[in-house]
């Protein structure tokens, strides 16, 4: 399974959440499947999907899900320390770990080669640390929610894009949809 | 006048109730005050891109956020400030040590401190240069300023403001 597929499959679960999706490609294809006013789509600055799902969650109440990939997560490291020492349980990094740099042509990653994310998490005090297969993101996203616990999945599928638009919308439209989404 | 003391009660007078914060020698006093608030959620973060990235979670989470920082980190958030908080229209007053003015010990300090001014200018972002300890008054009206026009504000803090390095 590519990325691509994975969201298609999440999108039922991934829709009563708020969702802020990674720079580029994953956003573009998440907005082409399931747009939400519950998504926030970045578009620039990449590696900080983390980042800003993690302080929308320390935040308010309700569920964030980061949806991240292996190179923005290597682009913040440090990311995965902040993430460890504030424990905030309404808080799930997805990392998509294609082992490449999907939206600028599938160049590999360190993450496709020696460098294991979930251990970087792991050894970084992240304490509920899931690896996945493609095919069971669903059932591993849907039991950390349930689990009411701060947890980094890392997934792991094959490297490929799918032909797609640009996303257009104005970024204040997207951040002022997605401001009374979270405060409704 | 107790400067720490004074630019956190002006922060939680204005509702800022998240602050990041990445060490400088000048900012260990208010940094230091900033934890020990109640009303104030403190997460340090390891580089300052990664802190402004808190900010604007925190900031669509309805909180107000603010971030602390040296003024080697404009070099470091050019990107970040220019695609995310400002493309987004999102307030973030940033407190800066201004290294590398007046007083300092450190020259390699002085290579950023030329840049910082026309950096900030560059990127059309309201800068603030507090030189004098009474300059510190401005701060209530700047934080105000910030979250009316919902844009990053600059407010650069030397070394004279924080009274020199001491045995440095």
């Amino acid at each position: 399974m590519i990325r691509s597929e994975i969201l298609r499959e999440i999108a039922p679960i991934l829709r009563d959440h708020l969702v802020v999706c990674n720079i580029g490609l994953p956003s573009q294809e998440l907005h082409m499947i399931d747009d939400q006013p519950t998504n926030f789509y970045m578009l620039g600055t990449m590696g900080l999907s983390s980042s800003i799902g993690l302080g929308l969650a320390l935040s308010q109440p309700k569920t964030v899900i980061s949806i991240d990939g292996d190179g923005s997560v290597l682009t913040n490291l440090g990311t995965l320390p902040t993430i460890a020492n504030n424990v905030a349980d309404n808080y799930i990094l997805l990392i998509i770990d294609n082992g490449s740099y999907g939206s600028t042509g599938d160049q590999p990653t360190y993450a496709g080669k020696k460098t294991k994310l979930e251990n970087v998490a792991a050894a970084c005090g992240c304490e509920n640390v899931v690896t996945c297969k493609a095919e069971d993101t669903g059932t591993v996203l849907q039991a950390a929610i349930d689990s009411k616990k701060m947890t980094i999945i890392v997934c792991k599928c094959e490297s490929g894009n799918i032909k797609l638009p640009v996303i257009t919308k104005d970024p204040v439209v997207i951040k002022d949809r997605f401001m009374k989404a979270v405060q409704a | 006048m107790n400067i720490d003391k004074k630019i956190t009660d002006d922060l939680v007078a204005n509702d800022v109730s998240f602050v990041t914060t990445v060490p400088c020698k000048q900012l260990a006093g208010v940094i230091e005050e900033i934890d020990a608030r109640d009303e104030i959620f403190h997460i340090p973060s390891n580089k300052e891109d990664e802190g402004m990235g808190l900010c604007a979670g925190a900031h669509m989470g309805g909180k107000r956020p603010a971030i602390i920082m040296q003024n080697t980190a404009i070099g470091v958030t050019i990107n970040t400030l220019a695609t995310l908080i400002q493309y987004y229209r999102m307030p973030l007053p940033m407190l800066i040590s201004y290294r590398g003015e007046l007083r300092e010990p450190v020259a390699c300090q002085v290579e950023m401190a030329v840049h910082t001014k026309a950096l900030l200018a560059q990127m059309n972002i309201p800068t603030y240069h507090f030189h004098h300890q009474s300059d510190v008054e401005e701060l209530d009206a700047i934080l105000k300023y910030t979250f009316m026009c919902n844009k990053p504000v600059a407010i650069l803090t030397d070394a004279n403001f924080w009274g020199g390095y001491g045995d440095q």
